[in-house]
């Protein structure tokens, strides 16, 4: 499917600026940061995870552990699907019984990937508490699940797509909003 | 290939406190094994059971195949419960074929006669390629009763595809020269096909064809082709030994060798749930259907 951009609505230095200021909040609410875990939600948010853990350490000198979730086996519309999704590796190489997890993931949008973490999270232990960090909420969610943290709040239209790129596997950080082109 | 790199993402689960994922809850998977089996038969249902499929378990002795049922009718009659797949073990070759023509469920073959046995052999290439990464040049030598052998056909086809190098090796009456045509070479002399192997694949040798003459004696049989520590040291260092089970211990392999750290025989059996778990994902989770051989 063909799709046409739409706009850029950020880019590298805007996002980098977002991550810091969630930074400082994560370090703000949790008073235990010994006690927190990231896990990002493949793929970009295992990134952005690993962005935050480490400008969390540039400013409080903490190591906090990133793990990787792959949320394919939970999801709720495995028979709708028209193409498989490949599978991949779930690496969580902590325990994370009683750990406060920051879940981090690109862009919010229904809340279904972020139900099929909870699940996930829940069949590997029974955490402390959960917080979900994304860089995007682009509205119309369709189970009652929230951010603690956004970057950018980015109101589209249905049929608009979100993308966010990462310069670790994408040319550059940016954030465009596509559009698939009309069929002729 | 897919299957292999499918297998090791949910080879994780296996290891977990709750091994369970909720990826195929509601599907249904009929086990019908005309054959007996161990591995084979637990391993497919944990596979199913681990990705929260429902399991019914169907062997010939406690069934109406007893009172004369065919194969046709049974599968037809199993099918009137809608189930979402049927894996079928039986002794005639073409079997799971067969069904898989008027069957409407996913149909997985799990050994039809001596003619494949395909997770067999997907398993084996998983456990090879944990152990030694590449297929390309690998040297592989299959010894046993390989004219009998479904494991050793459904091996042959997959790691020459994969580039492996195929040695066939027992006693001229179980290793018909016809194998050739497969890509493999023959060789009735074990120490002789041991040079600079990497994997050495081990069959279980059916006692039974004793009784028919097909080679003299199991002393015979042991003191020719049995997998032995001296036998090991012709082969390449730290080259892998392998056994689809179960084994005949101190026949075709002594207890030192199968007990040892190059054996991965274990292992084998633990990455045959997650490469069944795979199977069973690729073929279940999603819309086509298809038959799987």
């Amino acid at each position: 499917m063909e799709e046409k951009i739409k706009a850029s609505v950020m880019d590298a230095s805007k996002i980098r600026r977002a991550l810091q200021r969630m930074t400082t909040e994560i370090i703000e609410r949790n008073r235990n940061l010994k006690n927190l875990v990231i896990v990002g939600i493949r793929t970009r948010g295992i990134y952005l995870g690993k962005r935050i853990s480490k400008l969390i350490k540039e400013l409080e000198k903490v190591t906090i552990p990133v793990g990787v979730l792959d949320i394919t086996l939970y999801r709720d519309d495995f028979s709708e699907l028209e193409t498989q999704h490949m599978v991949q590796k779930t690496e969580i190489d902590f325990s994370i019984a009683k750990k406060d997890i920051l879940l981090v993931d690109d862009v919010l949008f229904t809340g279904r990937t972020i139900r099929a973490a909870m699940d996930s999270l829940f069949d590997l232990g029974r955490p402390q508490t959960i917080q979900l960090l994304v860089l995007i909420d682009r509205g119309h969610r369709e189970l009652p699940i929230r951010a603690d943290y956004v970057g950018k709040f980015l109101p589209t239209s249905r049929r608009e797509i979100v993308q966010v790129r990462l310069k670790e596997i994408d040319d550059n950080d940016e954030v465009l909003i596509t559009e698939p082109a009309e069929m002729k | 290939m897919t299957i292999l790199d499918t297998a090791e993402s949910l080879a994780e689960i296996s290891t977990r406190e709750v091994k369970k994922v909720p990826t195929l809850r509601g599907k249904t998977i009929i086990n019908l094994f005309f054959e007996p089996s161990t591995r084979t038969l637990s391993s497919f249902e944990l596979a199913a059971k681990r990705l929260s499929a429902d399991t019914v378990n169907f062997t010939r002795q406690a069934s109406s195949v007893a009172k004369g049922e065919s194969l046709k009718d049974t599968v037809l009659n199993l099918e009137a419960m809608n189930p979402d797949a049927i894996v079928i073990r039986h002794s005639s070759a073409g079997a799971a074929h067969y069904i898989a023509r008027f069957c409407k469920s996913h149909v997985i073959n799990a050994g039809d006669g001596a003619h494949e046995h395909p997770t067999q052999a997907l398993l084996d290439a998983f456990t090879i390629r944990q152990e030694k990464k590449s297929f390309k040049n690998l040297k592989v030598v299959i010894v046993g009763d390989i004219l009998h052998s479904r494991v050793a056909r459904s091996n042959i086809f997959l790691l020459s595809k994969l580039g492996a190098k195929i040695v066939l090796v027992g006693p001229p009456p179980l290793l018909p020269l016809e194998f050739k045509k497969f890509n493999a070479e023959i060789e009735f002399n074990f120490e002789k096909a041991l040079a600079g192997v990497d994997v050495i694949m081990m069959l279980r040798i059916q006692l039974e064809r004793q009784q028919k003459n097909l080679f003299p004696s199991i002393r015979e049989y042991r003191n020719l082709f049995c997998l032995t520590a001296k036998r090991y040291g012709y082969a390449k260092k730290n080259a892998i030994i392998m056994h689809p089970g179960p084994i005949n211990r101190g026949v075709e392999i002594s207890d030192e060798m199968a007990d040892s750290v190059q054996s991965v025989i274990l292992k084998q059996v633990e990455n045959g749930v997650a490469v069944r778990m795979a199977v069973l994902y690729l073929l279940l989770g999603g819309k086509e259907h298809e038959t799987s051989d």
